[in-house]
């Protein structure tokens, strides 16, 4: 798998990322009125960096399967599993890192996928919220929201519920302070907190009686 | 007339379950019209003006045009060919990806003649102001509401009290921005809308264009929020269905954040001048007030005031509505109202201060609601009324607290509203009506009711809803939905089981009226057949049934009142609300579990609304320079008080909506409870830091 990641449309991972990676892209993404120009990135990278247009095959590893995504240096992973991939669940509402209901997981770390480009989740392992239920068995996570009535719209939902889940897993037994803490980068309009508070604090308890 | 059975016979209604798309919401399988992606999409965005105020001089669409990714293109769209906000629509495109469409507006040319522009309120009421409409001043005829002679109502012994009151440009932020899918079928326009109003939209866009309302078919399963903000046909679901004309594919065009704050609605702000007295008996004698408020390009900026005490003998209210060169209004949870009450409810408590009497009262002695005269009393003793600082602002120390009240309100009932239910000889329940879920589990709700009169569970029990090809039901606001379709599903239910009781008795030997319907069976004569077995006797075809609102199943008029704890940090100027009662005036709750969350976020959301939320237009481009999360501040996980919401449960009433009255109280109880707190009445939200010390700095 780490082999195929490497290699993408004939470009090595280093030289494509190199060329358009991080930094520029990002700035791009910020600006997408202005792509930067060969001139300015070469100012930015170095004389040796590749300028790379248009659009690359890349595979990416969501919720344990490698998918094929074409994707822009500036598009963002948030953009591929939404307009690609038809994985929906992580949710476009403000594409800045404002709002946290895009959150997934890469490799291990709480993540905002507007946030970060496509090119740089390769090779990484990737969890959205799609990813977390077994078929239609539910996380504890899942089924205390159902039950607490954790959501009205839902379109903040899943960002919460992935934040919840990681909160969940660094700290098993978090208080009311930490609960808070752990959702504090998600907002909601509904205004469905106390319920979201009552869901995290009740699905810990249940699985620490490993249920 | 029909009724309710009693609250000791009902299984699922009145009490706590789950809403029945839950599990697909936590998942992130529920499909919002943001989420759709039909074969061949394309992406529609809308170019919008950039300027407060142009006349549209050209539009050069020719680079667009010669863009590979561009499949429509439409510069046709600007009524007027004056812009007078910024936000306006000036031309839309469609492409073959969201990556290219920002490229893509930028190969537009435009020429504006720029022309003067007034921002905000105080800037459009200024003498020589620029005008937004040409023909016409900024501030408008006013519009006259009253009672009696107020010239001469303010008597020499009463107690009088003057001051100014004002409050901010509200935004919905929708976190599912306002948007449409459109997609042709042969003459037939499909069209998925992020609305609050799927009949509505059939109708304005079939009218828009010149299309027969049947070839129109408006589908929302999911939608983001909308609070009001989608009460409407958005310009977009037109423009979506143009494109995918011409572009003979389906379009997708979601607003762009910014234009979701500047362009999609807000509520009004408001400028509230008061004069109100008091008698020697401690009762409102007079009230006059002047206001100005401001729905940008739009009229309508209403407040309502006097509010909930509205029993004065003279009073006068003299509105203007000021045009100012920003985005239109639109409905926003209980329109006008939690303005007016964030005046009214300290003014109640600067009367009752003066004439010396306690705040509630103050409340007691002028409010002529029954149901509210119990439920101050709930709400005082949960909140503890008497720890209330006897004298405000005596806490010693840097952090000061105190404890506010204000009462809710709120007026529409129910309305026609129609649903079809299709019983299979399998013992499946279809039931069909064109309401929509927005969230507040309407969904869930129409297979409750069904299954509650069916004697079923909920899971049994397969709601559709969304759907303009459904039957009729009016639009998800006036909070009028619970109380429109549950008496609707009702009807449509009862019609049903008196179907299949007349099979029922033939097989149980009893008359079709003495059958009951309970625990998945039919019952009468002490024998029983199962739900399956009696649908079974259908043979091959199925039962459908259509029924309709009927009276007194729900009611209009809803009162409830709010307590709010806060702690103000007299170094800082942060208020941090501690505690929030909320007494909940319900009628008969449908669904406990859902109906906490509606009164919960109404709290949450007015919260917000008092201590953070403001749109802010700059006065040198006249373009808002807060839209987006960053900066229009919403309340978060960590400002979050604890709430408590007691519901006061008059069953007899019927259903009446929840989703509004709870907003209307909010912002009043806090400010109150801050003046509590300090000793120092603010009379402006959002109560930001820097003004509470400013406040604090000048007592």
């Amino acid at each position: 798998m780490a082999e195929e990641n490497k290699k993408s449309g004939g470009i090595s991972r280093r030289s494509f990322l190199k060329g358009l990676g991080g930094g520029v892209a990002g700035a791009a993404t910020l600006s997408p009125t202005g792509l930067l120009s060969e001139e300015t990135t070469k100012a930015i990278l170095g004389p040796q960096a590749e300028m790379l247009s248009g659009s690359q095959k890349i595979q990416l590893k969501i919720n344990g399967k490698t998918s094929s995504v074409t994707v822009e240096p500036r598009t963002t992973l948030l953009s591929a599993l939404r307009n690609q991939l038809e994985l929906t669940g992580s949710k476009e509402v403000c594409d800045r890192g404002q709002c946290g209901a895009c959150t997934v997981n890469i490799d291990g770390k709480t993540q905002l996928s507007c946030m970060t480009l496509a090119v740089d989740a390769r090779g990484k392992k990737i969890t959205t919220v799609e990813g977390l239920a077994q078929g239609d068995e539910l996380t504890a996570v899942q089924q205390a929201f159902v039950e607490k009535d954790a959501l009205m719209c839902g379109f903040c939902t899943p960002g919460f519920v992935m934040s919840a889940t990681a909160l969940l897993k660094q700290n098993p037994s978090p208080n009311m302070d930490e609960i808070k803490k752990g959702v504090s980068g998600n907002l909601c309009r509904c205004g469905t907190y106390p319920k979201v508070f009552e869901a995290i604090d009740a699905a810990a308890k249940k699985m620490r009686k490993g249920g | 007339m029909a009724a309710w059975k009693p609250l000791d016979e009902m299984n699922i209604l009145s009490s706590r379950y789950p809403r029945i798309d839950g599990p697909l919401k936590v998942s992130g399988k529920a499909k919002y019209t943001h989420d759709l992606k039909p074969e061949g999409l394309l992406y529609g965005l809308i170019l919008h003006s950039p300027h407060p105020a142009a006349k549209i001089v050209g539009i050069d669409a020719s680079k667009v045009e010669q863009h590979p990714g561009v499949k429509a293109v439409l510069t046709d769209l600007h009524p007027t060919g004056t812009c007078r906000y910024v936000g306006d629509t000036i031309a839309a495109v469609a492409v073959t990806s969201p990556e290219i469409a920002h490229d893509v507006l930028d190969l537009f040319k435009v020429d504006y003649e720029i022309l003067p522009f007034s921002a905000d309120l105080d800037a459009a009421m200024k003498e020589g102001a620029a005008r937004v409409f040409a023909d016409k001043d900024n501030i408008s005829e006013p519009r006259i509401d009253g009672e009696g002679e107020i010239e001469s109502a303010f008597g020499p012994d009463d107690i009088i009290v003057e001051a100014t009151y004002r409050t901010q440009v509200q935004t919905h932020a929708c976190l599912e921005v306002h948007g449409s899918l459109a997609m042709w079928k042969g003459d037939d326009l499909y069209l998925w809308d992020s609305t609050q109003a799927v009949h509505g939209v059939r109708e304005s866009v079939a009218r828009y264009l010149e299309l027969p309302m049947d070839k129109v078919h408006v589908i929302c399963h999911h939608m983001g929020g909308g609070f009001g903000s989608k009460l409407q046909a958005g310009n977009y679901s037109a423009i979506a269905a143009r494109l995918a004309k011409l572009a003979d594919a389906p379009v997708k065009l979601m607003l762009t954040r910014e234009q979701d704050f500047i362009a999609a609605g807000n509520r009004p702000d408001s400028i509230q001048k008061i004069k109100a007295a008091v008698n020697r008996e401690g009762k409102l004698s007079a009230f006059q007030v002047t206001t100005y408020a401001t729905a940008g390009i739009a009229s309508r900026a209403g407040v309502r005031i006097p509010i909930v005490y509205e029993d004065i003998p003279a009073w006068r209210h003299e509105h203007y509505d000021v045009y100012t060169n920003a985005g239109a209004a639109r409905a926003f949870r209980a329109p006008g109202c939690p303005q007016g009450a964030f005046a009214m409810e300290q003014i109640m408590d600067e009367l009752a201060e003066k004439v010396g009497m306690d705040p509630l009262e103050f409340r007691l002695k002028n409010d002529s609601n029954s149901t509210r005269q119990k439920e101050w009393r709930i709400g005082a003793e949960r909140i503890g009324w008497q720890r209330r600082r006897k004298q405000p602002g005596s806490d010693a120390g840097q952090i000061k607290r105190g404890v506010g009240l204000a009462a809710g309100i709120w007026w529409p009932g129910g309305r026609g509203t129609q649903a079809q239910m299709t019983i299979y000889p399998d013992g499946a329940v279809e039931v069909r009506c064109g309401t929509q879920d927005i969230g507040t589990g309407s969904r869930t709700l129409v297979a409750a009711v069904a299954a509650e009169e069916l004697g079923l569970q909920v899971k049994d029990i397969t709601s559709l809803v969304g759907e303009s090809d459904f039957p009729k039901s009016g639009s998800s606001g006036g909070s009028t939905t619970s109380p429109s379709v549950a008496p609707a599903i009702k009807n449509t239910a009862e019609k049903a089981k008196a179907r299949l009781a007349e099979l029922a008795a033939e097989q149980l030997g009893a008359l079709a009226v003495d059958v009951q319907f309970a625990d998945g069976k039919a019952m009468a004569n002490g024998k029983s057949l199962n739900w399956k077995a009696l649908c079974g006797l259908l043979g091959t075809d199925p039962i459908t049934v259509h029924g309709e609102w009927v009276e007194g199943l729900s009611s209009a008029g809803v009162a409830g009142c709010q307590f709010a704890e806060v702690a103000v940090d007299t170094d800082t100027g942060r208020i941090q609300v501690e505690k929030l009662v909320a007494v909940a005036d319900c009628g008969l709750v449908l669904n406990r579990l859902t109906a906490e969350s509606q009164v919960n976020g109404a709290v949450i959301q007015g919260i917000s609304y008092a201590l953070l939320e403001n749109r802010l237009m700059d006065p040198v481009t006249g373009s808002q320079i807060n839209a987006d999360f960053e900066n229009y501040k919403i309340l978060g996980a960590l400002e979050v008080p604890e709430i408590e919401v007691i519901f006061f449960d008059e069953a007899e009433r019927g259903v009446i909506g929840i989703g509004e009255p709870p907003k209307v109280p909010t912002a009043g109880a806090v400010a109150n409870a801050v003046y509590n707190a300090i000793g120092v009445r603010i009379r402006e939200i959002p109560m930001t830091p820097d003004r509470v010390l400013m406040a604090l700095a000048k007592a």
